[in-house]
């Protein structure tokens, strides 16, 4: 936990650092972003710019909370399956097996909502500072590309791993 | 001080000053001490201009950094580009159909960014083929080639690609006159002065997408049209073209085409022309030439075949054009930012006219002409000119300007920038040049607005430079700080090609459109593979085609067997990466091609027509990832006739245990 948090720490300055960020203080009103509400929410601490600190449970990204309804959304994970046969289905399997990036059996139990949207949307800072997403790239050794996905795409994408794990 | 060491440095000077140069010169003092601070750019950094340069017979432009002088992009435009597959991909090809079919080479001349109320707006770019007549348009915020016409009843497109003052028109003159195309062009060559004809074109470009059409040409006597450029603000309206050969000599033009004093600047009223135009006065003639266009959505040319032209008959419609005599074959044909001051340059006069345009208004009221030229009126030189710059320098060639009030003139034989006044016509300053330079480039410099930080000499002779590299050697260009009152040159840098003429635009007009992708949704490639799961290899008679994908790092398919010879192969490869800066190579082993660079989201088909039996590699020829170098797969070839079954796949084609292939 201390390794974690000193890792958390160093991300931040590093991301502090960052010529690229992109979220300083600009965020558009977004349905999946409600500062403050989401879990963990109590233990958030703030840094002097405003942004709320490192959560490895959700990464990096736009993403700090995302309202999944119990059932599945049919017309939606449909949409995602269509994003899927384009840009993903190259490197990712719907079983568990590794191709150039792992399956994505259970996917959804392994990550919450949030990780897995910043990673899909925010990829290139994720590679770079998330601790479970830098273990992954230990394993597959090709960086993720970054497919330019909207928000909507990466909601989708996530209801679509939800029906390839059995949601319904 | 070590004396013996400059004595090279000296003596090759003293060398080029008896061939080139009046005056002595030394490259050893010509820069000063703060060149290096005021050229470096940090790592990381970005220039603060583009400079767009002619490839000269390259038949590329090239896109520079200043002030640093770094090459940024070579953009493919009349030349094939084996590594871009520009020519060579099945989707680019129609780009060099010309009405003499495919042509692979050209001689790009000169560059033109598109204005808008005679400022630059950083839309377009221009550039003209010399040899077999054509105008291209380049996209900058794709930076390629976006569209090519051809210019019929031409030779030679040298007085090209300049544009008017909201790019209604660009104009392309022909430089050697030839007899036109709609009439039996086989005449004994010294028929000259009967059969050959000088045409002007106009291709009007459209508003909102650029698209270039060729509106109307106007027949001209048969002489050489050189160059030339649009009037602006109060000579909006009006375009000027430098004529040299007014002897009309069809041989030995070095010395029979500069008999006389004077040839011309030719005044062309384009308004009136248009005028005529609407009117019907025009005639429709039977030509070929081509127009080709670059869809971004499909990432696919067409090429069309036009078959028809509208002439304007300057000798007939009498104020469309007048001569103004100008001394000794002029070759720049410059317009200052105010529209009022058109300053010809003759190559082999020792002083430099200025003209005024409300004077050549009065001369045309007043009907002051010393007689007509083939039909043309020919205004009296004194009734035109505003005055004249005296001993400016040896061999004037090119004119631009600060909008400060101050003219630039590029001198071939004395080998020199000479910075003059337009109104008192005195000369302020003059910089040596090493050596001999051509044209010039000040950012906006023929423009309304010039951005006057710079001025670049691009030099005809090299010699001494840097390093040497055998027989050949780079064309050099050299960069001047003009923000004082003295000219400091800063930076030599080499070029690609032989530069003419370019343009400089600041960097912020431009870099935020770059376009990073092509959106993969928004492929209509009849060809693209949207996703994996798509690809397929398909049969039709000899014609296989392959609707492949690439992304990092692997082909779909990878394995496949079945081609046969006598097969005609099209690997159609769609890059599905959706990020910048991540292009995917495709090159398959003996193919008598090219590769493909593919941009993400876009599809591009290489064709192969595979001259033996045996299995030939293919791989990705742009490093792209940890595993690129895994990046690659096999297709067999069996003769004409096995039964090999057409089979493709990636990741499936495994080893059998005791199933031989064969």
């Amino acid at each position: 936990m201390k390794k974690l948090l000193f890792l958390a720490v160093i991300s931040t300055l590093i991301a502090a650092c960052g010529s690229g960020g992109s979220n300083n203080g600009s965020q558009e009103k977004n349905p999946y972003t409600t500062e403050n509400t989401g879990a963990g929410a109590e233990t958030e601490k703030k840094e002097a710019n405003g942004n709320p600190s490192y959560d490895p449970n959700r990464g990096t990204g736009k993403f700090t909370h995302v309202d999944i309804p119990a059932n599945l959304d049919a017309a939606m994970a449909e949409n995602g399956n269509k994003i899927y046969e384009v840009k993903c289905n190259s490197c990712h399997k719907l079983t568990e097996e590794k191709l150039v990036g792992p399956g994505w059996k259970g996917v959804t139990s392994r990550y919450a909502p949030e990780w897995i949207m910043n990673f899909v949307t925010n990829t290139d800072e994720m590679l770079d500072k998330d601790p479970k997403a830098q273990a992954q790239l230990e394993i597959c050794l090709v960086r993720m590309p970054n497919q330019n996905l909207s928000d909507d795409d990466a909601r989708a994408l996530y209801e679509f791993m939800r029906k390839n794990d059995g949601v319904k | 001080m070590n004396y013996l060491k400059y004595l090279p440095v000296i003596g090759a000077a003293a060398i080029m000053t008896g061939m080139y140069s009046c005056k002595p010169k030394n490259a050893g003092n010509a820069v000063t001490g703060d060149a290096a601070a005021k050229t470096y750019i940090a790592p990381g950094k970005y220039d603060e201009f583009y400079n767009f340069v002619s490839g000269g017979f390259s038949g590329q432009m090239s896109v520079y950094g200043l002030p640093s002088g770094r090459l940024l992009k070579v953009i493919p435009v009349f030349s094939i580009d084996p590594e871009k597959g520009y020519g060579y991909s099945e989707e680019t090809k129609p780009m060099l159909n010309t009405s003499h079919g495919f042509i692979p080479w050209d001689d790009l001349h000169h560059t033109e960014l598109s204005q808008t109320n005679g400022e630059i707006d950083g839309r377009w770019i221009f550039g003209n083929a010399n040899n077999t007549p054509r105008v291209a348009r380049l996209d900058l915020t794709t930076f390629r080639t976006a569209e090519i016409i051809e210019l019929p009843n031409s030779a030679g497109n040298h007085s090209s690609p300049f544009i008017t003052e909201n790019t209604e028109y660009v104009v392309a003159g022909t430089r050697f006159s030839v007899p036109s195309d709609y009439e039996n062009g086989d005449v004994p060559i010294n028929t000259y002065k009967q059969n050959f004809k000088g045409y002007i074109s106009f291709i009007s470009v459209g508003k909102e997408d650029g698209k270039m059409d060729l509106a109307f040409q106007i027949q001209c006597p048969g002489i050489n049209f050189d160059l030339s450029h649009a009037g602006k603000d109060k000579s909006h309206g009006w375009f000027f073209f430098s004529c040299y050969n007014t002897e009309q000599a069809n041989t030995l033009l070095e010395v029979n085409a500069s008999q006389k004093d004077k040839d011309f600047i030719m005044a062309v009223n384009w308004k009136k022309a248009e005028e005529y135009l609407k009117a019907g006065k025009g005639k429709k003639v039977p030509v070929k030439y081509a127009h080709n266009v670059y869809n971004e959505k499909t990432h696919t040319a067409t090429s069309e075949i036009k078959t028809e032209v509208t002439i304007l008959d300057a000798k007939e419609l009498k104020d469309i054009c007048y001569f103004i005599p100008c001394p000794k074959s002029p070759h720049g044909c410059d317009v200052d930012p105010t529209g009022e001051y058109i300053v010809g340059s003759g190559k082999l006069a020792a002083l430099i006219p200025v003209f005024s345009f409300d004077k050549i208004q009065k001369a045309i009221a007043d009907k002051a002409y010393e007689g007509e030229y083939d039909g043309i009126p020919v205004i009296k030189y004194d009734a035109a000119l505003y005055g004249e710059v005296k001993k400016p320098g040896l061999g004037p060639l090119h004119t631009e300007f600060d909008g400060k009030g101050n003219a630039y003139t590029s001198f071939f034989v004395s080998s020199e920038v000479v910075k003059w006044n337009i109104k008192d016509l005195k000369v302020l300053d003059r910089a040596p040049t090493f050596y001999s330079v051509g044209h010039l480039c000040v950012p906006g410099g023929d423009t309304r607005k010039p951005n006057a930080k710079y001025v670049i000499a691009y030099d005809k002779i090299t010699k001494d430079r840097f390093l040497p590299t055998g027989p050949e050697l780079a064309q050099s260009a050299q960069l001047y700080d003009i923000s004082g009152d003295k000219m400091q040159l800063i930076l030599d840098f080499p070029t690609i090609g032989e530069p003419h003429y370019a343009q400089a635009v600041s960097a912020d007009l431009i870099k935020n459109r770059s376009v990073k992708f092509f959106k993969i949704d928004e492929n209509a490639n009849p060809y693209v593979s949207k996703g994996e799961g798509t690809t397929k290899v398909v049969r039709e008679g000899n014609k296989i085609h392959v609707y492949m994908t690439a992304i990092r790092s692997h082909f779909a398919p990878d394995n496949i067997e079945g081609v046969k010879m006598g097969d005609e192969v099209y690997f159609h490869v769609t890059n599905l990466e959706q990020d910048w800066d991540v292009p995917h190579g495709f090159a398959v082993k003996g193919a008598d091609n090219a590769e493909l660079l593919i941009m993400p989201g876009e599809t591009q088909t290489l064709k192969w027509v595979p001259e033996k039996t045996g299995i030939y590699p293919m791989y990705c020829t742009d490093f792209c990832s940890a595993l690129h170098q895994e990046m690659s797969g096999y297709v067999r070839v069996s003769p004409a006739g096995s039964n090999v079954p057409l089979l493709f796949s990636t990741g499936k084609n495994l080893p059998a245990a005791e199933t031989a292939t064969k």
